[in-house]
Order: structure tokens, then sequence, then C-alpha cells
């Protein structure tokens, strides 16, 4: 929606705060799972055009596993954790406590999309805490492929239709700064209205 | 020459039309074997309902196709020598209890089937649906499609 270029700098903030929350509850979540301390950046929020989506992916044929879910509720919107393909195995080998996790593992997928529930719960226990707003977050899937694919097929089936897509993006490092993924928070359109007003700051102007 | 999301180009031999990162998307190929014409579109949803308004006339199905035919006959092609040539339209994530919302690969796939035969173009080859993503290189010179996927073979159609 072209509505989203107008966003002010307070409504930019508000959605910076819902993505700080909810994915520091979701980090301290993980760094519990993992065993290691887990940093954050910021949140950022980045208005595209599609023709810029695939690129923001980060290499758009870059082999990445991608847990998804969809929240629904009073706000509708999807979640997307994006892990290097690589990153992933070794992060699923900690998870089950084993050496040379395949991906052509059954368990080892599936440890890895329980981790991303589990995330997701506290991300969403936090933010239903800060917004008073109640989010019903649906059992995520995986796939583990071209990351331009990934984050487009997760947009459009989450009903994202204008022209510009508005996500919220938190970079999680653990370890030695290694890079461990990617949150993407991806509110609807409408979603981001009823968060607006959940927090009393101003709707957006249409 | 890159085609992005919800784009129409359309160029002439040799030159070659590339789309990355096809998932739910699909890959909307037109050939005009003897003028050498050759137009891509990235379609990324199914229909242009909605009064949804857009600056990409490659966004919808119902819409691309009309528009990239417009501009294949600009380039010198001929409306009854066209052909088609499709790609995409997967469906990356199987839930449980999905919900026909979701399966939008496989309606972007109907949409588009439906949109050519409006237009009586035939599909001479398709590689569509699965669960995996697709990049495609369309020649313009041969009107060959390559198709490439994380550890599956190339293909060519």
């Amino acid at each position: 929606m072209e509505s989203y270029l107008k966003l002010n700098s307070m409504q930019l903030d508000a959605l910076r705060e819902v993505g700080n929350i909810g994915a520091g509850n979701a980090a301290t979540a993980l760094s519990k799972m993992i065993g290691s301390r887990v940093e954050m950046n910021v949140p950022d929020i980045e208005i595209l055009p599609l023709s810029e989506l695939v690129s923001a992916a980060g290499g758009p044929e870059a082999c990445v596993a991608g847990v998804c879910l969809r929240f629904k509720g009073e706000a509708s919107g999807a979640i997307l954790f994006l892990f290097p393909a690589a990153d992933a195995e070794q992060i699923a080998a900690t998870l089950l406590k084993k050496r040379n996790v395949k991906f052509s593992d059954e368990l080892s997928c599936s440890a890895l999309t329980e981790m991303v529930n589990i995330l997701a719960g506290s991300f969403f226990n936090a933010l239903g805490l800060f917004t008073s707003l109640h989010f019903i977050p649906t059992v995520p899937a995986l796939c583990i492929d071209m990351a331009g694919a990934i984050l487009g097929s997760v947009l459009y089936s989450s009903g994202m239709s204008g022209d510009y897509v508005l996500f919220i993006k938190t970079d999680f490092r653990y370890g030695d700064k290694r890079s461990l993924g990617y949150l993407y928070l991806l509110p609807e359109a409408e979603a981001l209205q009823v968060i607006f007003n959940a927090l009393g700051v101003k709707q957006l102007v249409e | 020459m890159l085609v992005e999301i919800a784009q129409i180009k359309v160029a002439l031999s040799p030159t070659e039309l590339v789309s990355i990162g096809l998932g739910s998307c699909i890959g909307v190929c037109l050939y005009d074997p003897f003028a050498r014409v050759g137009g891509l579109a990235h379609v990324m949803l199914p229909a242009s309902n909605k009064g949804l308004k857009t600056e990409y006339r490659g966004k919808f199905a119902d819409t691309a196709v009309p528009a990239l035919i417009v501009e294949m006959l600009k380039s010198g092609a001929s409306a009854r020598r066209l052909v088609a040539k499709i790609a995409g339209g997967a469906q990356m994530f199987s839930f449980p209890n999905v919900s026909e919302f979701m399966c939008i690969g496989e309606r972007n796939l109907n949409a588009v089937l439906e949109a050519l035969d409006k237009e009586k173009i035939p599909v001479v080859s398709q590689d569509t649906g699965k669960n995996y993503g697709r990049s495609v290189r369309f020649c313009t010179g041969t009107g060959m499609l390559h198709i490439k996927s994380i550890g599956r073979q190339i293909k060519v159609i």
C-alpha cells in the first residue's frame, strides 16, 4: 500500500518497538534453547517497492532455510525466520545434541520448526502484553530453498497485494557474532491500523 | 535482462530474459519463433479484483497476459504466431490444514492458463507446481526456457 510511505516517525518508532519487544523475548527463548548468548539488533522497518523485494532477501538465489507461520486474531500477518542453510544445520545439531546433522533428516527439520514454534510463542506473548491484542499463531512450516522464492511466497500468501511491502526485520547473532538468522514480521496493511490503535498512535492517513 | 517481480519485459534475439527466485510466482514467456521476439512477465497474484491499483503491469495474471501481448506486438511479433512457456507456481510451504487462500501458486497457475486460453495462445511446455523455487532464463534466440532449482539439474523446456 502506498500509505506505507506516509508513515510518520512516531508510527515507525511504534512498529520498531513492536518488533523489539517481540524479538527480545524470542531471543531470550532462543538463547535458552541453544545454550548460547544471543544478540540482536534494533529491528529495521523496511518499506520496499516490489521490484526490490527479492534482492532484500540477501542474495535471491542463496540457499536458506525458512520457517514460516501466520498469525490471526485481532491483527493478522506472518512471521518468517530465515537461516542460512549451513547455519540452520548447525543449529539443528545443537538442538539435537548431535554432530553432522543434514536436512535430509526429518528429525532436524522437525527440531528447527519446533524451535521457531517456541520462538513465535514467546514473540506473541510479549506482543500481546504490550498491545493488549490477542494473536493466534498457526503451526509453522519449513522450506529449504532460494531466499527470494521463500520471501516472495510468504508475502503473497499473506494477502499483501500492494505495490509496496512493509516488514520488520531483526538480525540475531550468537557465539562469535555469527549470524544466526533473520526474523521477519510481516503485518498485513489492516493489522498496522489495529496495532496503531491499540498503542494509541494516530491512524494511517488514507 | 532482469525481470523483477511484477514486471514485464520484451526483447529481441539474442537477448536473454531472466527472473530469479520464482516461488509461487509464475514466469510467463511468450515467443514468436519467426520474428524471434520474446517476452517475460513475472506474475505474482491471480487477479486484479477488489479494484486494486498497481503500477506494475506484470503483477496480476489476468492483466499481465494482455499487457505482455501488446508489448510483443509493438516489438514486431505477430499475435497468431505466439506460443507460451510457463514456469513457477510452486507451493513452497506445506502448512497443516492449509486453506484455499494459501494455495497461491496453484491459483496463479490456473489464472495464467485461463488468461492464455482466452487469448488463444497455446502453452507448448510448462514446469509448474511442486514445492521448490525456480530461476528462469528465457533465450529469445532459440525460444528455450532454462530452469534452475536448488539441488536439481537444469531443465530446458
